[in-house]
């Protein structure tokens, strides 16, 4: 295997409605941040790829001409996924394994305001028995959560989640919701779908993010400490959500064996949970205990660009690599409902 | 819902309609507010001087923001165009008519509209035409303002010298 490593990251902050910029304009500045941030020209780059959905611009081909963020002219080479730009970052971690170019720019962005985003997650369900019925994302966590708490997981646990990543969101200029708020206070508020309160749920967010990886000696030639994947995975479970064991997760389990999660002690896990409940599965799944620092950045619960929350766990953990608070730093992406697919992202000094 | 002879569920209908509340962004808005007054305003690359319209915030070759707008005429020439002979579902221009990538002056990126006030046998490459508008009290943030475009009887700009869009 060539060895691969986050060489830059930039995000943009994470709002609730970008009213003025469409999502060209608004990914614009991040790519060239990115490069920036680890001193790169796009002509250094030797392979771009994306994350994006087109069922939240409500256009297709709406990836298409994101591409005038990055200049593809002349042509360069180009890839993309419909899916969280945490699995474009693997694309790209795979395409460097040819070895005949050693630089990524991996990008994505999402803007959930124009549509209605619960609506729109509907659509990824089933589409002959369970999409028809259009159950939205927060009721189907909402179950999630129930059969968590019948497991003896309390809503006190759940909303000390939130209120640590709104305090830890404090220091994260991105974030789009912060506070120092206490249980108690969070646990007298109502329900928005029982045992779901409006803290246990991500916001929604517009955003965008981008990471440059680069391989081996061009990734020191970059870099003076660049964050080296040491292994990466990604596993997903069956489509129904009946046949899943639903408040364990397995396949996020078993991408963290894959990639070596397991190996060595971690300082620093960026997990992608976009309810309250899921970061204490995730927890178990990647056997973290006490010691691990958990979401630094706050997370995605308060900041979720879709399509760009996954690639900005693995941005933010590699942040912690390059910047020297941790030597070692485990990056998770989330797919579908009730985290039905995972990526696992192992970071190293 | 539809079935076969022994009662198996061959088919179903499940209806999906979304609805979205599209944001322009601050390089079609400008273009559009402008096209309400009746003006076609584009944006100049501000490192290899490329001229866009519809001018969408950025040079898709330099991947820079676009910012100084260019004010252009409603004039310029046909690089291609397409004699639609088929009728498509909803159609409401008469058979046959010319779709073409029309290349305002002073612009370097082409954009699609009508060829009409010409048979669409006497239509060229290289051809000048002119927009024409709907009456003004019509007008609104929408290329609907321009009907199509016509000749304007000038000579045809020969191939060596009309500026070729990449």
């Amino acid at each position: 295997m060539r060895r691969v490593a986050v060489v830059g990251f930039a995000q943009a902050p994470s709002v609730r409605r970008e009213e003025l910029r469409n999502e060209v304009e608004m990914l614009m500045p991040v790519v060239a941040a990115a490069l920036d941030s680890c001193g790169l020209q796009r002509e250094d780059i030797g392979f771009t790829v994306s994350g994006s959905c087109d069922y939240l611009a409500g256009a297709p081909f709406s990836f298409v001409s994101a591409l005038d963020a990055v200049g593809a002219w002349p042509p360069i080479q180009e890839s993309h996924v419909e899916m969280d730009g945490a699995w474009a970052l693997y694309e790209a971690w795979v395409r460097l394994q040819h070895g005949d170019v050693d630089t990524a720019l991996v990008y994505s962005f999402g803007k959930s305001s124009p549509g209605n985003l619960q609506e729109i997650l509907s659509l990824q369900l089933d589409p002959y028995c369970v999409a028809p019925l259009w159950p939205d994302a927060i009721s189907l966590a909402a179950l999630q959560a129930r059969m968590l708490l019948e497991d003896g997981v309390s809503e006190a646990d759940m909303a000390e989640v939130a209120a640590r990543s709104r305090r830890d969101a404090l220091e994260n200029p991105n974030a789009q919701l912060v506070g120092d708020v206490t249980v108690d206070a969070l646990l007298a508020a109502p329900y928005i779908v029982e045992p779901l309160r409006r803290h246990d749920c991500a916001p929604i967010s517009d955003g965008a993010a981008a990471v440059v990886l680069a391989a081996e000696d061009r990734a020191r030639a970059i870099s003076k400490q660049p964050a080296w994947i040491t292994g990466i995975d990604h596993r997903i479970e069956a489509q129904s959500l009946g046949a899943r064991q639903i408040t364990e997760s397995p396949s996020t389990a078993l991408a963290a064996e894959k990639a070596g999660a397991f190996d060595a002690p971690i300082d620093v896990a960026e997990l992608h949970a976009p309810f309250s409940h899921q970061e204490l599965i995730l927890r178990r799944a990647l056997r973290l205990d006490g010691a691990v620092r958990v979401n630094p950045s706050g997370g995605a619960l308060c900041a979720n660009p879709m399509m760009s929350a996954g690639l900005i766990r693995i941005g933010e953990a590699a942040a912690r690599v390059m910047d020297g608070t941790a030597r070692r730093a485990l990056a998770h992406a989330t797919s579908g409902p009730c985290l039905q697919q995972n990526l696992v992202c192992a970071l190293e000094a | 819902m539809t079935t076969d002879a022994d009662g198996t569920v061959t088919t179903i209908t499940t209806p999906i309609a979304l609805d979205y509340r599209y944001t322009a962004g601050e390089a079609s808005s400008r273009f559009l507010r402008a096209v309400a007054e009746g003006r076609l305003v584009g944006q100049r690359c501000p490192r290899c001087g490329k001229v866009y319209i519809p001018p969408r915030g950025s040079c898709p070759t330099c991947a820079v923001p676009t910012r100084d707008d260019v004010e252009l005429s409603d004039r310029g020439i046909i690089t291609t165009f397409c004699v639609v002979n088929v009728p498509f579902v909803g159609h409401v221009i008469e058979m046959p008519y010319v779709a073409a990538s029309i290349l305002l002056d002073g612009a370097d990126i082409a954009f699609q509209h009508l060829v009409q006030e010409v048979a669409a046998t006497d239509v060229r490459v290289g051809m000048r035409v002119q927009a024409v508008w709907r009456p003004r009290e019509e007008w609104g943030p929408t290329m609907e303002n321009i009907l199509h475009f016509r000749p304007t009887g000038e000579p045809d700009v020969p191939e060596d010298a009309r500026s070729v869009p990449t």
